[in-house]
């Protein structure tokens, strides 16, 4: 629970940031990544050619189709030969012919006498047939004929090398008698005489074939319907059926799906390749820009952070070079793919036919104008439903944090009734900004459509006054997908381009801040071994702000040893005096030295050195006790930071600690402020510097605690030259020299007992003390 | 997350259900489209296709479309409602009950816990409930919807289909279970950042005069320098979804295809057109599923955190307050001012041992009444039991002769006049500050222009731009420490109560002022019992009674002079103040 508290989130879900130099600061973002321009480009060339092969794929897809309908339309030519070759040899002629040899009369009349083994009837029934006969009504005769007797006259005879039986003979004879010749009833013998068997295509089509040919299309009549039509042509005999079936093209089929695998393949190695190179950018990019922040955090003067708070410098450093990159990694490729598909696409469309180019631009427009409005309109809710919910959450956060007071005071009904009506506002602009936002997906999905239909419509007009092939239509249902889908990406990418810029801006404007001045050039140094400890204050003015003094001509000659004391009331400008000798501000006018050497020749970190300071506020870090007591010394042993522990009589706690000087400090460790100012103070024991700063160091354990650490502190400050800030006039009545500040400046100077007698500002603070309400 | 659901009124539900319908008829709208799209590809692909059949299909197609748009609209209209209703009434039930939470609740918490719950979490279940609300139920709606449509089509087809959607999922999900730990370590990473960057600004002056700088830059580039590592690892997993995404969706239309074509070449002439046809509409179908299929991955992958947040807020919402407000709202006794503490002993829940152990006391009316004792040894803690911001875990506290518990807890507020150790401000004027809450009485103008006078702050207050009327911001980050703890004694001042409790709550002010304010206070209400906790002797040196308080146990009750005579902890904490000599002069 307690890891909750990261840096103040400047946003809730999408914002709509507007920077206020945009060109500039992308200008900026640009120079600032010059080290990744390779890399930029790499992923931009990857970002359109994958584009260009989006375009481009669709086109072999197409083609691909097209090859596939190839396999839905049969051989009609080859149907058309064989269907004639058959045909033509059951005309009337050749079943004319056949019969008349068949059905000779010599040969039948001749069978007649051959014959013997007639009954009575069949005797009698040829005699009168003999009578009758004559060369006219011969067949007529023939067939009125028993049909056992018939056979018995027609034997089985050959013709042209086929044998025909006397039963196929009868029923030949039947047919044309009925007149109902149907070529599928034949006996094979006759259709086999009939329909010779012949060859196409080096396929042999046998009688039987042909046959079956003629069975499959037998009941059709109307030749229009395809559907009929196909299903004939699965009755139809297997050689015949695969001299016409419709042919796809395997090869064909192959090539171009390897081609359109090997594009898609590509095109997934190009994305993968520029998703790699664009995570490796902005991930560096943001680490080199955090790390910038860092090192800038060091340089910059503490005039700086007086200025501004913990919380923005804190939210540069992680929400706006999180929300650069994020913005970075939506934008970058996909501005670029969506731009070339949309330029290639718009290019194309007009190239292929500028009418319908119009026609898809048109009817697509429309759309476009539509989203903008309701884009800018959501914007405006987004807006205010960010204004909204930063109202509503920050009256949750005060009264939550006020609890106490809210519940001692009543304060509850009040605090429900702003909340009701700030939970309303919040409503509704949330609800509206969802609404609108959510609009956007389905209005795409429409207008694309839409500009399918148009383009089609358009198209086939086009298409009816020969203006254009189909094959343009097909292409321009590509481009229309195409060509609406980049914009809404374009639109986006902008957005995230703008929240980039207005991220940027805050970072540069801090990377930008003067910093402090170089110090390369200082020759002086002052060991700390030969430090003698004399300070001189020689007219020193200084102020926060240029303009206003907080320290007019402030005159002190401090011997080396002394224990000097500052006094004030709170804002009295005590730290201020710290805050000049450690050089944390530069002085207006009049000069500091050490040891009579000028601060201002010396580096800041020679000051530093020479210098112990323990401050007011309880500053610890996350890591052990030791990391924090030994801060930033390698060389330091435990044992002198157990000692330094004892010293200000820590150890005793620390002992309790599970793991000793090797505990975690953190957050929910249950150390108290005062057990952790403890800990600072053993972080200064265990310096080694001639000067000493006490700032306030003691304000936050109580008082009979103090006088252990007083005790210590004490020693700390033997054979030292020590500053000593308390609003506790108890600490310091044993100081050399007492400072007396207010308002920014030093009223009076001496020892207690010179202060007292003057009877003035210090005695009288004094005196408050003890003062009480009985008075 | 279901349990919270449940929150949702009968009338969302309602919406829910009809949502339900729009989201079929939107499905088959959306399903539809494709149908008429292959209708007018397959008209204009045709030699001789009449102008009015591609129109008509062209109308129908822009019809569905429409049709398809405005029932979206509608669904995102009842979902947007829906959402925002959510998160109102969340939000709304989260903060009553903090608001009727005791100090007990509050401190499990922690105060900063709360305000993430009852806003981030809500922002995080709210987005979640506006995104998956949709997509959890159109998803699947559209998914089995264009399965039942395809499934007849063809066994191939539906065999590569479902071999596309399995690999999909896996990777998917190989990529996630790689990935999301790493996102929640990235999370920690940049919390690591943070605080290393809060450490180092907050700590400026003392990384300056350690020379720690390269020190602290070497711990952020270290901290820096894992975060880009763990983040290129993540992006580099996360780079492969999309390409595989997009080469397992045109693969699936080119695999259908490619099969299709011996599918065909198969078949008997008779099915070719039918196949044909299947197979577009399979094609654009098969799509359709992968999709739903992907958007349904997306839900489970966003649940998870929703569902963390979920649970955090209904551990809020689950949380009984432990303080009940009693019935009691008269003075019977016609006693004013007293107190009473009777073998009171607090302990926390889960401690070990009791803040504070059997203490009993007893205030007379007018009386004031000092408690000192080092840090930690249960002062706030005590006087907290007095206006019932905790209950005692034994014994009991007396106000006016009557058990705190017993009260009214609005009346028994009004009693007191309470200024806690931290200074709390809200944002507003002086006179929204001073008059905050309820009173017995409406507090006049005249009346905060008295308070504010008493409690010192008149000076600095006539001097702001629009005097009383002036903001004070959010915490009181525009003025002082010491301003903003003379407006808070001021507010208390201004509801004339019959008890004034302070803690510690003269600590931001110098000497001269705090002896001022005490001597004006005592003037002004000179009926009134006063409780004061403080460190200072100075401040309490003239007290009625002192009760002094170490490791939560009394240790010494009586006035300075008697405390100074037997009291061994009152004499040390006196004597690490002031000499002998000057207590002796007083």
């Amino acid at each position: 629970m307690s890891n909750e508290e990261s840096a103040p989130r400047r946003h809730h879900g999408p914002t709509f940031e507007k920077a206020k130099n945009f060109k500039g600061t992308i200008k900026k973002l640009a120079l600032s990544m010059r080290k990744f321009w390779p890399a930029i480009i790499i992923s931009f060339l990857a970002a359109g050619i994958g584009a260009i092969m989006t375009i481009i794929a669709p086109n072999h897809l197409s083609d691909l189709t097209d090859e596939l309908t190839k396999g839905l339309v049969p051989d009609t030519k080859t149907l058309q030969t064989i269907s004639k070759k058959i045909t033509a040899n059951l005309s009337e002629e050749n079943i004319q012919t056949l019969t008349m040899s068949l059905f000779d009369t010599k040969t039948i009349l001749g069978n007649i006498s051959l014959q013997s083994d007639f009954t009575e009837s069949q005797k009698k029934a040829l005699e009168e047939f003999r009578k009758n006969v004559n060369a006219t009504n011969f067949m007529q005769e023939f067939s009125n004929l028993d049909d056992d007797l018939k056979l018995k006259i027609l034997t089985d005879t050959t013709y042209q090398g086929v044998v025909i039986k006397a039963e196929d003979k009868l029923a030949l004879l039947n047919m044309v008698n009925k007149n109902s010749f149907d070529i599928l009833s034949l006996p094979t013998s006759i259709a086999t005489v009939l329909l010779p068997e012949f060859t196409y295509d080096n396929i042999l089509i046998t009688s039987q074939n042909q046959i079956d040919f003629l069975g499959a299309f037998k009941d059709i009549k109307d030749l229009e319907n395809e559907e009929v039509l196909f299903k004939a042509f699965d009755k139809l005999p297997s050689n015949i059926y695969d001299l016409v079936k419709p042919h796809i093209a395997f090869n064909i089929v192959k090539h171009i799906t390897f081609i359109i695998a090997l594009l898609y393949g590509i095109n997934a190695l190009l994305t993968f390749i520029e998703n790699i190179l664009v995570a490796h950018i902005t991930v560096k990019y943001s680490r080199d820009l955090r790390e910038n922040i860092a090192i800038k955090i060091n340089k910059l003067p503490l005039k700086y952070f007086d200025k501004s708070k913990v919380g923005d410098t804190l939210s540069r450093v992680t929400n706006d070079v999180d929300t650069i990159s994020q913005s970075m990694h939506q934008s970058f490729s996909t501005l670029v793919s969506a731009l070339t598909l949309f330029i290639g696409s718009l290019l194309m469309m007009f190239v292929t036919n500028a009418i319908m180019a119009i026609t898809a631009i048109a009817s697509t427009l429309f759309g476009f104008v539509f989203m903008s409005i309701i884009l800018s309109k959501s914007q405006k809710y987004f807006r205010a439903r960010q204004k909204q919910l930063g109202n509503i959450n920050g009256h949750i956060e005060e009264m939550f944090s006020g609890h106490d007071v809210v519940t001692l005071y009543n304060g509850e009904k009040l605090a429900a009734k702003k909340f009701d009506e700030l939970n309303e506002l919040v409503y509704v602009s949330e609800q509206k900004s969802h609404f609108l936002s959510g609009l956007m997906q389905p209005f795409m999905a429409f207008i694309g459509h839409f500009g399918y239909v148009c383009v089609c419509i358009v198209g086939a007009i086009l298409t009816m006054n020969d203006v254009i092939s189909f094959g343009v239509i097909v292409a321009f249902m590509m481009y229309i997908r195409l060509f609406t889908n980049p914009l809404s990406q374009l639109a986006q990418a902008m957005t995230s381009l703008q929240s980039a810029a207005a991220a940027g801006e805050r970072v540069f404007e801090f990377l930008e801040q003067p910093e402090m001045a170089d110090e390369s050039k200082k020759t002086k140094v002052l060991r700390r071994a030969d430090v003698k400890g004399e300070i001189i204050f020689d007219h020193v003015k200084f102020g926060y702000d240029e303009d206003k003094l907080i320290i007019k001509d402030f005159n002190a000659h401090i011997k080396p040893g002394q224990k000097i004391a500052i006094v004030g009331p709170t804002g009295a400008g005590k730290t201020t005096l710290v805050n000049l000798l450690m050089r944390f501000y530069e002085i207006n006018s009049g000069d500091i030295l050490i040891d009579g050497v000028s601060t201002k020749e010396l580096t800041r970190d020679n000051i530093h050195k020479l210098f112990i300071m323990v401050l007011q506020d309880t500053w610890l870090f996350n890591g052990s006790i030791k990391e924090n007591i030994r801060y930033n010394k390698d060389h330091v042993s435990d044992d002198a930071i157990k000692k330094a522990c004892e010293v200000v009589g820590i150890d005793h706690y620390i002992q309790t600690l599970p793991k000793g000087i090797n505990t975690n400090i953190n957050e929910s460790n249950s150390i108290s402020s005062g057990q952790k100012q403890l800990l600072t103070i053993a972080r200064g024991m265990i310096e080694d510097a001639p000067f000493l700063i006490l700032d306030e160091a003691t304000s936050n354990v109580d008082t009979r605690t103090e006088e252990l650490v007083q005790k210590a502190m004490d020693k700390l400050t033997e054979g030292r030259t020590s500053f000593i800030i308390a609003h506790r006039l108890s600490t310091i009545k044993n100081a050399d020299l007492i400072l007396v500040m207010n308002e920014g400046n030093i009223i009076e100077q001496g020892n207690h007992h010179e202060l007292m007698q003057k009877n003035g500002f210090y005695a009288n603070l004094y005196n408050s003390q003890f003062e009480s309400i009985s008075e | 997350m279901i349990k919270l659901l449940k929150k949702l009124d009968k009338k969302l539900f309602f919406l829910i259900f009809i949502c339900l319908g729009f989201i079929v008829a939107q499905v088959y709208l959306d399903l539809k489209v494709p149908d008429f799209m292959a209708e007018i590809t397959q008209l204009v692909e045709t030699n001789g296709s009449k102008m009015a059949d591609i129109i008509k299909n062209g109308i129908y197609m822009v019809a569905c479309a429409l049709g398809s748009l405005v029932t979206a609209v509608i669904v995102g209209y009842i979902v947007s409602v829906i959402a925002a209703t959510f998160s109102k009434k969340v939000r709304k039930d989260i903060f009553s009950n903090v608001e009727s939470f005791s100090m007990n609740e509050i401190k499990k918490f922690s105060t900063s816990s709360l305000i993430t719950r009852a806003t981030n979490d809500v922002t995080q279940v709210q987005m979640f409930l506006a995104m998956g609300l949709q997509l959890l139920i159109k998803s699947p709606i559209m998914a089995v919807w264009a399965i039942v449509k395809i499934l007849n089509k063809g066994l191939e087809w539906s065999l590569l289909t479902g071999g596309a959607i399995i690999f999909l999922v896996i990777t998917i999900i190989i990529i996630m279970i790689i990935v999301l730990p790493r996102f929640k370590k990235v999370q920690k990473l940049i919390d690591n950042i943070n605080g290393i960057t809060r450490e180092n600004l907050t700590g400026i002056r003392v990384v300056r005069a350690f020379n720690a700088e390269d020190y602290q830059e070497n711990k952020f580039n270290r901290a820096n320098n894992e975060l880009a590592k763990t983040q290129i690892f993540n992006q580099t997993a996360m780079a492969f979804l999309m390409p595989v995404m997009n080469i397992v969706m045109y693969g699936l239309t080119l695999g259908i295809y490619f099969i299709g074509a011996y599918l065909l070449d198969a078949a008997l002439m008779g099915d070719k057109i039918t196949i044909f046809g299947n197979m577009i509409v399979f094609s654009s179908y098969a799509m359709q599923v992968v999709m739903s299929f992907i958007m349904l991955i997306m839900i489970f992958i966003m649940y998870p955190r929703a569902a963390v947040s979920a649970k955090r807020i209904n551990e809020v919402l689950d949380e009984a307050p432990s303080i009940l407000s009693g019935e009691y709202q008269e003075n019977k006794n016609d006693i004013h001012g007293e107190i009473e503490f009777k073998n009171v002993t607090f302990k926390y829940q889960d401690a070990e041992k009791p803040m504070l152990n059997n203490i009993s006391f007893k205030v007379e009316k007018g009386e004031t009444l000092a408690i000192i004792g080092s840090t930690g040894s249960g002062k706030t803690t005590l006087i907290e039991l007095i206006p019932r911001l905790m209950d005692a875990t034994k014994g009991e506290v007396l106000v006016n002769g009557v058990n705190v518990k017993e009260y009214n807890l609005n009346y028994l507020h009004d009693l007191i006049g309470y200024v806690p150790q931290k200074a709390v401000m809200f944002s507003g004027s002086v006179n929204y500050n001073v008059s905050f809450g309820e009173a017995k009485a409406k507090i006049t103008k005249d009346k905060i222009k008295e308070a504010v006078q008493v409690a010192q702050g008149q000076d600095f207050v006539e001097k702001m731009d629009k005097t009383y009327d002036a903001h004070i911001a959010q915490g009181g980050t525009n003025i002082s420490g010491g301003q903003k703890q003379r407006l808070a004694i001021a507010r208390a001042i201004a509801r004339d109560p019959e008890i004034y409790i302070f803690d510690d709550s003269f600590s931001a002010l110098d000497y001269k002022t705090d002896a001022k304010l005490r001597q004006e206070l005592k003037k002004y209400t000179k009926d009134a019992t006063n409780i004061i906790v403080a460190q200072r002797i100075g401040t309490i040196i003239h007290a009625d009674k002192i009760l002094v308080l170490e490791d939560g146990a009394c240790v010494g009750f009586g006035t300075h002079q008697e405390l100074m005579k037997n009291c061994k902890v009152y004499k040390e904490i006196a004597l690490s103040q002031v000499t002998k000599e000057e207590l002796e002069n007083v």
